[in-house]
């Protein structure tokens, strides 16, 4: 399986989300300015602060080459993993639903929290549920994460098992509404959250419960 | 060229803690009486054709999810 990984100025944990895509197959930096995915089978968009957040996070990455190009890829089917500034990315795209607001206390935010997962769409023997406890320490940070969107969505998004992953009691590091750390698109192929997995796969570190994120990418992603 | 300011800010009902921040500073500074902050942005610029302001509003300046936006020409 061959992982694409974009990289914008900005961008500043390319090389980690690299590196953990390594680890389950042959990973690739994609450049802004690329109009090609050289043949990837899933795309990460990564964290940093890409177009050094200008205007908003995520507003202007959107429209670069590389954006286009996955907006291409994510309607075809192909798995999207959207990371921090990559999830803020992505929901500016109109690829994933609401917005990042600025933290609800106004701090930037650097701290281990424990992610709950809703409904992935994966096989049994892939169900993250099935983990001891049911959850996965990620580490989160951020200034901008504040998940956010109207009433009428949050109930949609809850009703069709769009909510990836959420904050377990006490972890919501914040406000996000109804605990969100992440959500998926309807077809389950793109998905996007605020901790970082990619810091999370090495025992060095503390927790490999990362690799379930991307494995759970690879894994939803209906190949087109 | 017409000129032209794009006032952004919050929606209404959205927290806006930067607002709340200010808020709560005023009174420790002998301003009271102030409330209802809310902290947006304002972007000038010039335009060839001021009716596309709008659309570039929606498309990049503003997220319309989130913020609400006012073009004023000058």
């Amino acid at each position: 399986m061959i992982w694409g990984v974009l990289q914008f100025p900005g961008s500043c944990d390319e090389r980690d989300a690299l590196h953990a895509c390594s680890l389950l197959g042959e990973a690739r930096l994609i450049w802004h300015e690329e109009r090609d995915l050289g043949g990837a089978d899933a795309v990460v968009v990564p964290g940093g602060f890409s177009y050094g957040d200008y205007l908003r996070a995520g507003a202007i990455a959107r429209f670069s080459p590389a954006m286009e190009a996955v907006a291409e890829f994510a309607a075809a089917g192909g798995p999207v993993l959207g990371i921090c500034n990559g999830f803020q990315v992505l929901c500016e795209a109109g690829l994933l639903p609401g917005a990042l607001l600025r933290n609800e206390d106004l701090r930037f935010t650097c701290r281990q929290v424990e992610l709950q997962v809703g409904h992935l769409n994966l096989p049994e023997e892939t169900q993250v549920s099935a983990l001891p406890g049911g959850t996965l320490s990620i580490p989160a940070k951020h200034g901008e994460g504040r998940y956010w969107a109207p009433e009428e969505m949050l109930d949609e998004l809850e009703a069709n098992g769009q909510v990836a992953y959420r904050y377990a009691p006490g972890h919501n590091p914040n406000g996000s509404a109804r605990d969100i750390a992440g959500v998926r698109n309807k077809a389950g192929n793109v998905v996007g959250l605020m901790p970082h997995p990619e810091h999370a796969v090495d025992p060095l570190t503390g927790s490999t419960d990362g690799l379930r994120i991307f494995e759970a990418v690879a894994a939803a992603g209906a190949p087109a | 060229m017409a000129r032209a300011r794009v006032l952004i800010r919050p929606k209404e009902g959205i927290l806006d803690p930067q607002g709340k921040a200010v808020e709560r500073a005023l009174p420790a500074l002998g301003f009271e009486g102030v409330e209802h902050v809310r902290v947006g942005r304002m972007v000038e610029l010039d335009a060839e054709d001021p009716e596309r302001l709008s659309e570039l509003c929606e498309k990049l300046l503003a997220n319309p999810l989130i913020e609400d936006y006012e073009i004023q020409t000058l």
